[in-house]
């Protein structure tokens, strides 16, 4: 083997190239022609002929399941549907397969890994760490902690609870930021440890605490649900930074470029807006909480608007 | 199994001080609880003895009432739907003035619940009486009260040492689900290490030993209680 290669290192460049290109032939010319151009991910759905499409049940408004048991529906299912309809195109299968399993925090990078689903559409952050297993189309939606409060307290940061309480549900990265930022600044702020969401919004909301913290996007969730929505109001500047994204598997750079063509088409052509408007403002749980694009996830769409 | 094992979490600052931490307020919560419990247990129980019917009835009435709603869902309703009923001052007062309103009302809890069972560990006490000590207490004089405070009190406690040791050590393990209401016992504080580190069989290992070691405290000084208590030759005295 090394005499080998210390032959070919001796002849001249270009028919050393001349010598690679050959042993490709060898190595890939017994595969059909249109398998040629397809890998991964594209490779089986052609095979298949259907697309699995993972799913959230309760992420309300990214992906979740009506009370009247349909298809889930949402912002990012949207979104994934472009992804599909290109896919459709590009493997000229107009009547291709689309099934819909769905998926758990816990389950979604164990399937996705695994091809039991071969797109995510949910609400996942983006992390560095979750990249050693997936890969992610552009950012589509960035939320962070943020604070709920009742309209007339008048408090409109972190630093306005001073001597004041603030619910905080424990485990979630929320809890975290605040309890970090707390210490940092050795504010005097009161924290009430709750065990999930629902009962961070009922302490807030029968006076227990002044502010409850976790995702911005979940604290209008929790808005809607409650008895008289116009009472409460989402404050302060993001204090942690959560860009949702949809996730494909790793190493498929075809399917990857795909899905990061239609993403970057709908962010350049504008056409993401009304899709975002569909389903944030309002939202689709209640007329009276509507939640216009941040600046910050404007600019995110433009960063990501990549030309043809 | 695949898991990074690393026992020395426990003793890094500011893990070791949440143990500790957390050993503190489920010894608090349960020792002040029990104070509660056995008060207004005692109350309770020689109430359901007496010979006037109408206390019995109240107290049949609190046994039955706060022995048969799961503690869970008694704390929640103490914590969470008493201010609401109360008149609006009196409820922000509870929410708000009030000192460390999430011990508190763990403690007020867990005590009114507790009391519900010791109260029948009293009245089972007295009913083990023979009824000869009654008519024997009656036929020297004593008033009602005076054969409560003389006789049957007094051996009636005596003899239900055992089965209050289960109750004294029941209070400490209920106490962990004061964490559903805020506060950070030792079980609050293992999920607490667990979610900050990942090395949740350290932290429960350390709950499961810190537990042990408390309850088997209480029952080393109970069985002393008892050894002093017991009443010898009594039917129910020997174990």
């Amino acid at each position: 083997m090394r005499e080998t290669r210390a032959f070919i290192e001796r002849l001249p460049s270009t028919f050393r190239a001349v010598l690679g290109a050959g042993a490709l032939v060898v190595a890939f010319g017994s595969t059909p022609a249109i398998a040629q151009e397809l890998t991964g991910t594209l490779a089986k759905i052609n095979e298949s002929g259907t697309i699995l499409v993972g799913h959230r049940e309760t992420s309300i408004p990214f992906s979740w399941i009506d009370s009247d048991g349909g298809d889930p529906k949402g912002y990012s299912i949207d979104l994934c549907m472009k992804v599909v309809d290109k896919v459709k195109e590009v493997l000229e299968k107009p009547d291709l397969n689309v099934r819909f399993v769905p998926v758990t925090p816990q389950t979604r990078i164990p399937l996705l890994a695994n091809g039991t689903i071969d797109i995510e559409c949910g609400s996942t952050t983006n992390k560095l760490s979750r990249q050693e297993q997936v890969s992610y189309l552009p950012t589509t939606f960035i939320t962070g902690t943020k604070l709920l409060v009742k309209k007339d307290s008048g408090i409109a940061q972190l630093e306005d609870l001073v001597g004041k309480r603030i619910a905080l549900a424990q485990g979630t990265t929320n809890e975290r930021v605040i309890k970090a930022m707390i210490e940092e600044q050795s504010l005097d702020i009161d924290v009430l440890n709750v065990a999930d969401h629902a009962e961070g919004f009922l302490s807030l909301e029968t006076d227990r605490v002044d502010a409850y913290s976790t995702d911005h996007i979940l604290l209008f969730g929790l808005i809607t649900r409650s008895n008289s929505p116009e009472d409460y109001e989402v404050v302060g500047d993001f204090l942690s930074y959560d860009p949702y994204a949809i996730m494909v598997r790793r190493n498929d750079a075809d399917f990857q470029l795909l899905g990061t063509r239609v993403i970057a088409d709908l962010f350049r052509t504008g056409e993401i807006k009304e899709i975002y408007a569909k389903w944030f403002e309002p939202f689709p749980t209640s007329d009276a909480v509507s939640e216009p694009p941040t600046d910050l996830l404007q600019a995110s769409w433009r960063i990501n608007a990549f030309p043809e | 199994m695949e898991y990074n094992w690393d026992w020395g979490v426990l003793f890094r600052e500011p893990y070791f001080g949440w143990i500790i931490d957390g050993i503190g307020w489920t010894v608090t919560v349960s020792i002040a609880a029990w104070i509660i419990a056995f008060t207004i247990g005692s109350v309770v129980g020689v109430a359901r003895t007496v010979p006037v019917r109408w206390v019995r009835s109240a107290a049949t009435v609190y046994v039955e009432l706060f022995r048969n709603i799961p503690l869970l869902v008694q704390l929640f309703l103490w914590y969470f739907v008493l201010p609401e009923v109360l008149p609006r001052e009196w409820g922000l007062w509870m929410k708000r003035e009030m000192p460390l309103p999430e011990v508190t009302t763990a403690i007020i809890g867990l005590g009114f619940y507790t009391a519900s069972r010791v109260a029948e560990q009293v009245r089972s006490g007295i009913e083990a009486i023979p009824r000869g000590q009654s008519m024997a207490g009656y036929a020297t004089g004593l008033t009602t009260v005076q054969l409560y405070r003389h006789i049957l009190v007094p051996v009636a406690y005596r003899l239900i040492v055992p089965p209050l040791t289960s109750e004294f050590l029941t209070i400490f393990k209920n106490s962990s689900l004061a964490l559903t209401i805020g506060v950070l016992e030792t079980t609050a504080r293992s999920r607490q290490i667990t979610e900050f580190t990942f090395q949740g069989f350290e932290a429960f290992t350390a709950a499961t030993v810190i537990y042990i070691v408390i309850t088997l405290t209480v029952t080393a000084f109970m069985t002393v209680v008892d050894e002093r208590a017991k009443i010898p030759g009594f039917i129910t005295g020997g174990r």
